[in-house]
């Protein structure tokens, strides 16, 4: 419900990020990235940021080098899910400092934990910045 | 230095992956780590263990199999440090899904954890919970986590409300339990605890209808009120976004709002300041404010109507849609396709627009504009925006012509105000795209009921299908078609297999494919078959046919070419001079437009074809006549002796006659009997030896070499060939004689028709019908009973007697009378008789 999966890509099409919301086996995940990765790549700056794919639509934005798409129901606000993207890697950016994608795939679980603290089970939970990184900022501080 | 050392080893690991130049290099080092990995977890290592998950999530990220990963989240989750913890439940809940055994396991883990004094801890079980519990998880832990939801914690409060609602979701029964809880958590001051809020309570309207009242009677004021305090609360830099504070606030309670709304006019009446501060005092010059603009005319269009609203509303979609970034403008587009069921007039303002959507090109784009213009068809608009969609047919891409040709067709279908604009319209589309026209716009298009166009249509296909396919004689403006010889068979066949289709029209198909069969020798085998499906058809004309063909194709392929070779060219301007009458006007355009065949076509005399029906009539008129009778020859040579005309016998007929005679077999135009006289003479002069049975049922004349009708008996054959059957010279007119037949006889029976026709009544034959017995015994309740092909009317006068005496002693007559009508099927004869 609401959101299906998020993932960040990279320009040559490597998943960078990945977290489905529903069940999807190995061999499906890998069709699936690959016919989205491959849609969403193809289209040039002046398309809209919105896809549709079999039943549900795709929200995607690219931030320099990495692709954020977001897989929504049909009934999700478009532009509200665009602005979600923004502020995840809004809060990325607040804790990496200039996050760029080499800093996602060496932290991966850091990403992750950011990623579970703003989204559950398909919907949108905290969208305050400072909400979100407390405890990942703690646990940081304790380890 | 220990291998297993922490993140420098994962770091490692990534770099090495990040190094592979091919696939077949990276899946080396993968099966390397997971070798390791494996070997990791069997030694028990719990040190690194956490090291070791991280470096599985990656390689799970990357799509290889980690289920060997599984119990090592378990152990991790059951240690008690809160770093293990973390990454244990994380490994949980990427690798593991709900539909996995080792999931109950966990189940007692995330209990205990859940009554854990470190707060965090508990926020990480409601998460996992909330990510990927079953349905027997969530009945078991139920009852702590609306514990939770009273939590002194707000971090706490808003993941429990969340794990609630897939709790709920899970086990729906459930919900009742949540109700009380959820009002309260509305009225909460921290944003978070209030979206999640907001959306557990959505959710639980969803799943049950009390909870949807509930909410309706004691919340909606509240959620107006919370509405009213986000809109207008000052700066908050915590949750601000672009100049608004905390859009996605804005949006759930929108959406909830919606939910409440919907159907309920009372609540709708409380909503309606609200929704008109948010809908004019929202910026919409940033993206969060067009965000929240969009959900809000959402709502409004969903909730009861209340005029003034519905038109702000749709002026904001007006904007969006005049907006020049695409994305507003797709979801103008969106909105607007359920706007249209509400309120269509306001929609058709902004048709213009929407057409020019349509040519956009975004692709997204122009398949909302598409459909939104599909929905927006009605009579009085359906010419302009068929013929702006047909312009732009040309010109759009190919994966788009598919759709926008389906999308054509059916607007066609369903809006067409006459048939013949519908089929000029799918005659402009088809050149265009005849490839994309699927399957059933074809048969749409052969099942109108214009039969006479799918007659031309078939015949042309016979005539000239080695153009179709080569694509010759194409006219400049049109795109290629590429028609493929199984196409064009494909077609000929659905004509012919159409129920609706008449004895005419598959006749002409079976004409079209035998030459289609020459024509096209690679589906030689696939026509043969469907001819041979027809040697065993009930009817006549079809049975006989079939089965003459069958034996051309089969037998006679070196005169095949030559039977069927193209018809010759008409000479136009004789052609037009015999035409008296009108034509209907869609048969002539219709001939012209997809197929771009010479219309006119002027005939020498030479042609093999016609010359074979042409027979004794040489002289002038005979040939003006033939060629000017130009599409009754070709037709008319197909189908029966009946349409050639011979002899004297000019066609004064008017256009409608004319037309007649092209495309029903056999029936004279009202005033000639002469024409069924001639047609008869004429084909009996072809063959000196009369074999009446024989030529009456062939209709293309050809080779002597024919097979004769198989299984048809004398007996229809004479009925077949009604009228004047017998060998009457070329006549002028009415009033010839017949010599009488003797229909049947056995050694018991002999039957004998005499015929006579009235002489101004030229369409009825009077037949007296004598019955001899020649068998000793007499015989009592003599019966005679006919039956008639379609084509005759019957009318039997009652017999003399019916009893009839033995040996010859006396016979029984009776009066029938036939008269002449269009169309025909077969049907047999029998007669009855009791025996003393």
């Amino acid at each position: 419900m609401g959101i299906r999966f998020v993932l960040m890509v990279n320009k040559q099409g490597q998943t960078r990020l990945a977290q489905y919301y529903e069940y999807l086996t190995i061999e499906e995940r890998r069709a699936l990235e690959g016919e989205i990765v491959r849609k969403c790549l193809a289209r040039n700056e002046q398309q809209c940021s919105f896809v549709e794919h079999r039943n549900y639509k795709i929200v995607y934005r690219r931030y320099a080098s990495l692709f954020f798409l977001v897989g929504v129901d049909n009934e999700e606000n478009e532009l509200a899910i665009l602005e979600f993207i923004h502020l995840l890697v809004e809060t990325m950016d607040r804790h990496f400092g200039n996050v760029c994608e080499l800093d996602i795939m060496f932290h991966l679980e850091k990403a992750h934990f950011m990623l579970e603290e703003m989204v559950m089970n398909g919907c949108i939970v905290e969208t305050s910045k400072s909400n979100i990184l407390s405890p990942i900022q703690l646990m940081e501080k304790a380890s | 230095m220990n291998p297993f050392s922490s993140g420098t080893r994962l770091r490692d690991m990534i770099r090495a992956i990040r190094a592979c130049k091919t696939a077949a290099e990276e899946r080396a080092v993968v099966r390397k780590e997971c070798a390791a990995i494996r070997a990791a977890i069997s030694e028990n290592d719990q040190d690194y263990r956490h090291r070791n998950l991280a470096k599985l999530m990656f390689i799970h990220m990357l799509g290889y199999p980690t289920h060997f990963g599984q119990m090592e989240c378990l152990k991790l989750i059951a240690s008690p440090g809160f770093p293990e913890k973390r990454i244990g439940y994380l490994g949980l809940m990427l690798l593991l899904d709900e539909r996995q055994e080792v999931l109950m396991l966990v189940t007692n883990s995330i209990k205990q954890d859940l009554s854990h004094t470190n707060q965090y801890i508990v926020g990480l079980a409601l998460c996992a919970l909330g990510n990927i519990c079953s349905a027997e998880m969530a009945r078991d832990l139920a009852p702590e986590v609306e514990r939770l939801l009273q939590f002194r914690d707000p971090n706490i409060r808003k993941k429990a409300a969340l794990c609630s609602i897939r709790i709920i979701k899970k086990v729906p029964d459930l919900a009742e339990n949540f109700i009380n809880a959820a009002a309260s958590l509305l009225k909460e001051k921290h944003h978070g605890v209030l979206l999640t809020g907001v959306q557990l309570c959505t959710d639980l309207c969803k799943v049950s209808t009390e909870a949807l009242e509930y909410f309706r009677k004691k919340c909606t004021d509240g959620l107006v009120k919370v509405l009213k305090d986000v809109a207008n609360s000052p700066y908050a830099p915590e949750y601000d976004v672009s100049g608004i504070t905390d859009p996605f606030l804005h949006i759930r309670l929108l959406k909830l709002l919606r939910v409440l709304g919907q159907g309920d006019a009372d609540a709708s009446e409380s909503m309606n300041d609200i929704l008109a501060q948010v809908a004019t005092k929202t910026e919409s010059n940033k993206n969060a404010g067009n965000a929240i603009l969009y959900e809000c005319v959402s709502t409004i269009m969903t909730i009861e109507e209340n005029g003034g609203l519905r038109v702000l509303a749709v002026n904001i979609l007006g904007r969006f849609l005049s907006s020049r970034d695409n994305n507003i403008r797709y979801v103008a587009l969106n909105m607007l396709m359920k706007a249209i069921t509400l309120d269509s007039q306001a929609v058709q303002r902004h048709r213009a627009t929407i057409l020019e959507c349509v040519k956009d090109s975004d692709a997204s784009i122009r398949k909302r504009a598409l459909e939104l213009v599909y929905l927006l068809v009605n009579e009085s608009n359906v010419k302009s925006l068929t013929k702006e969609l047909i312009d732009y047919l040309e010109i759009s891409d190919p994966e788009f012509k598919g759709d926008l040709t389906a999308k054509i067709c059916s607007i066609v279908e369903k809006f067409s105000p006459e048939k013949i604009w519908y089929i000029d319209q799918m005659l402009k589309v088809l050149p265009q795209a005849g490839n994309y026209v699927k399957d059933e716009v074809w048969h749409a298009l052969i099942a109108c009921e214009q039969e006479t166009l799918v007659r031309v249509a078939v015949w042309c296909i016979g005539e000239y299908g080695e153009m179709l396919v080569g694509n010759a004689g194409m006219l400049n403006q049109e795109d290629p078609i590429t028609v493929t010889e199984s196409d064009a068979v494909d077609v000929v066949e659905t004509a012919i297999r159409r129920h609706s289709s008449d004895l005419t029209t598959r006749s002409m198909c079976l004409i079209a494919l035998l030459k289609l069969s020459s024509r096209f020798p690679s589906c030689s085998q696939r026509i043969n078959d469907i001819v041979v499906h027809y040697k065993e058809s009930l009817v006549l004309e079809l049975q006989q046919r079939a089965i003459e063909f069958n034996s051309i194709i089969e037998k006679h392929q070196n005169i095949r070419s030559a039977l069927v070779e193209r018809m010759p060219v008409l000479d136009e301007a004789t052609y037009s001079g015999r035409r008296a009458g009108s034509v209907p006007a869609a048969v002539s355009t219709s001939q012209g437009a997809p197929l771009t065949l010479p219309n006119g076509v002027a005939k020498p005399t030479s042609a093999p074809l016609v010359d074979l029906l042409d027979l004794s009539s040489d002289d002038g008129p005979a040939l003006s006549s033939s060629g000017g009778d130009f599409l009754q020859d070709l037709l008319g040579v197909d189908l029966s002796p009946a349409a050639t005309q011979q002899g004297g016998n000019q066609a004064q007929k008017s256009g409608t006659d004319v037309l007649l005679d092209l495309l029903s077999i056999g029936t004279p135009p009202a005033q000639s009997s002469p024409s069924t006289a001639d047609m008869l003479s004429s084909v009996q002069d072809n063959q000196s030896s009369v074999d009446i049975l024989d030529k009456l049922g062939s209709p293309s004349g050809p080779p002597p070499q024919a097979s004769p009708p198989v299984g048809s008996s004398p007996m229809m054959d004479l009925l077949d060939g009604f009228g004047p059957v017998s060998s009457a010279p070329v006549a002028e007119n009415n009033g010839p004689s017949y010599p009488s037949l003797v229909a049947f006889e056995s050694s018991s029976l002999r039957v004998t028709f005499n015929f006579s026709k009235q002489p101004g009544n030229p369409l009825t034959t009077l037949v007296e019908a004598q019955f001899v017995n020649k068998s000793p015994n007499a015989f009592s309740n003599f019966i005679f009973q006919a039956a008639v092909p379609k084509f005759l009317q019957l009318h039997l006068d009652p017999a003399s007697s019916n009893t009839l005496p033995a040996s010859g002693n006396g016979s029984i007559t009776q009066k029938l009378r036939l008269t002449k009508q269009p169309a025909r099927e077969e049907t047999p004869c029998n007669a009855h008789t009791d025996r003393l």
